[in-house]
């Protein structure tokens, strides 16, 4: 598949959506809402779970499953009360000692008006920054469209998971192609040159793995990755708070691709 | 042949100083004259942009700036169209390495770390030199208790890096917030414009934000939010004036009255042993 076949495999109306993997993955959770400073954004799921015998925090966005949920969640663009509220549910993770497990799926943060108003970039700044200072293990599942620092707010993890058909993107292919050729019908283009595929992510090491995809199958689909997560927890559950701290720090600090000037 | 006409004018552009129009209104100013008003308009108070070298100039005690974090040089990895021949471009006109000034220096007699982002090298965007310079910059600073004190001034994340300008939102904000765990001040100075992935990460993670007057400062850019709004915007939207109505900034200040405000809560953040 080329780059622009993921992207529209990403986005595809009959996917799972991240409430899905919430059900297909933990069980007996009970939703949280709200960001106790404005509202409650149904665009970002967010609560607590049993991954088996283990209390987890969840933190999902959810681009919602026909046009009326759609429409109530923003199509998965959340809003600042949606990151305040994830950001809310990980502190409270953090004091009771639970991982976090995020699950990102969105063209982008909104782009409305109220949102910047409500300090949409304050608000993403904040939960990368808390995110990336967390005492708790973290791992983020980009389950559909990683869409740039709306993404990023739920993904500065201990460790990144992209479905086989994700993308992740610092701008949309759209956006890109509008800017670079002054033509958004060069998206297949811009897709390609923008390296967005889960491949191009474990490459670059943006994620740790790429999971495969079997929506035929889901029940087995989630099976494995909740094993993954038990795996991965288990190990991370060895580290002090400070050791994942410093794990996620140095996980970061070695982006960057660049030269030496003699 | 040149026509005499072309010739005149040609003499005549060498002999009449060069002037810059305010963006404001629009009234012209040599640029010397500008140049020593530190690019604040003489007619109706608008602060111009500025490049990286005049803004430290402006802000620093005299000879007090040491440049730290040099010598990193961007590369056109995912050899994206355009990309090379910008980098050259932005290089040439500003006469910099890449879009963010950074060092040592003191402000009202206080040490400090600065980083000055220039909006002239490609709208000031970040990839990977721009995070790893800012990234290394508070290192040094968390490394010598200094606080920071940081311009910035960009159009967002580098597209012509893909992800990996993504992953330098996440890199700065864990340097950021590791000075922060040590106690250290950071300041964020918001210059015209602040949007994108820096307004998302390190420009609002200061203890302090300060705006300089009329700063466009967002997320979005205004012409997306149109789109997504369907509706006209106050003129004001985004300005530095809006972000302080709705809570989000401590202040604005005034590009000449930087200094002596810097200097002051550098001095107001001085630990007690210090002061004694």
């Amino acid at each position: 598949m080329t780059a622009y076949e993921k992207l529209k495999a990403a986005r595809g109306s009959r996917r799972p959506t991240g409430a899905a993997y919430v059900d297909g993955i933990f069980h007996d959770c009970m939703e949280l809402h709200g960001d106790r400073r404005f509202g409650d954004d149904a665009a970002i799921v967010g609560g607590i779970g049993w991954l088996d015998d283990q209390p987890v925090t969840y933190i999902a966005i959810d681009r919602g499953t026909d046009i009326q949920s759609r429409m109530a969640k923003n199509f998965g663009c959340p809003k600042p009360e949606g990151y305040r509220k994830g950001l809310r549910l990980m502190k409270q993770a953090e004091k009771f000692g639970r991982p976090v497990i995020c699950f990102v799926d969105t063209q982008g943060a909104f782009c409305g008006a109220d949102a910047e108003e409500r300090g949409q970039g304050q608000a993403i700044a904040e939960s990368i920054m808390e995110m990336m200072n967390l005492r708790v293990p973290v791992i983020s599942i980009v389950i559909g469209e990683g869409g740039s620092g709306g993404a990023l707010a739920l993904a500065s993890a201990n460790r990144v998971y992209m479905l086989e058909n994700a993308v992740y993107s610092v701008i949309s292919p759209e956006g890109c192609a509008s800017i670079l050729w002054k033509d958004a019908a060069k998206v297949e283009d811009a897709a390609e040159v923008l390296h967005i595929t889960a491949d191009d992510m474990k490459n670059l090491g943006v994620a740790e793995d790429v999971i495969k995809e079997d929506f035929n199958d889901f029940p087995t689909m989630c099976q494995g990755i909740r094993e993954t997560l038990k795996n991965d927890l288990a190990n991370m559950q060895q580290m002090s708070p400070e050791q994942l701290q410093q794990n996620r720090y140095e996980r970061f600090r070695k982006f960057g691709i660049y030269g030496e000037r003699a | 042949m040149p026509t005499l006409e072309s010739l005149i004018d040609k003499v005549k552009a060498a002999v009449t100083p060069e002037v810059i129009a305010c963006t404001a209104c629009k009234a012209e100013f040599p640029k010397k004259q500008l140049k020593k008003a530190n690019m604040v308009c003489p007619a109706c108070g608008k602060h111009l942009r500025m490049d990286a070298r005049a803004r430290i100039a402006a802000t620093v005690d005299a000879g007090s700036f040491t440049e730290l974090c040099t010598g990193l040089k961007s590369e056109d990895f995912f050899s994206f169209p355009g990309y090379a021949d910008k980098l050259d471009k932005a290089a040439k006109a500003t006469g910099e390495e890449e879009a963010v000034v950074c060092g040592a220096a003191k402000i009202g007699g206080e040490d400090c770390a600065v980083f000055v982002m220039d909006s002239g090298f490609i709208m000031a965007s970040m990839g990977s030199v721009v995070g790893e310079k800012i990234t290394r910059l508070f290192e040094y600073a968390t490394e010598h208790s200094l606080p920071v004190i940081g311009f910035t001034a960009s159009g967002g994340a580098r597209m012509q890096e893909g992800i990996v300008s993504l992953m330098q939102m996440a890199k700065v904000s864990g340097a950021v917030k590791q000075h922060s765990n040590a106690g250290n001040l950071y300041i964020t100075v918001l210059c015209d414009p602040t949007t994108g992935g820096v307004t998302a990460s390190f420009a609002m993670q200061g203890d302090i934000l300060i705006a300089e007057p009329g700063a466009l400062i967002g997320f979005a850019g205004r012409r997306v939010v149109e789109q997504t709004t369907k509706s006209k915007l106050p003129d004001n939207f985004q300005k530095a004036e809006f972000l302080l109505e709705h809570g989000f900034i401590d202040a604005i200040v005034e590009r000449n009255d930087l200094p002596a405000a810097l200097g002051n809560l550098l001095k107001l953040h001085k630990k007690q042993t210090e002061i004694a």
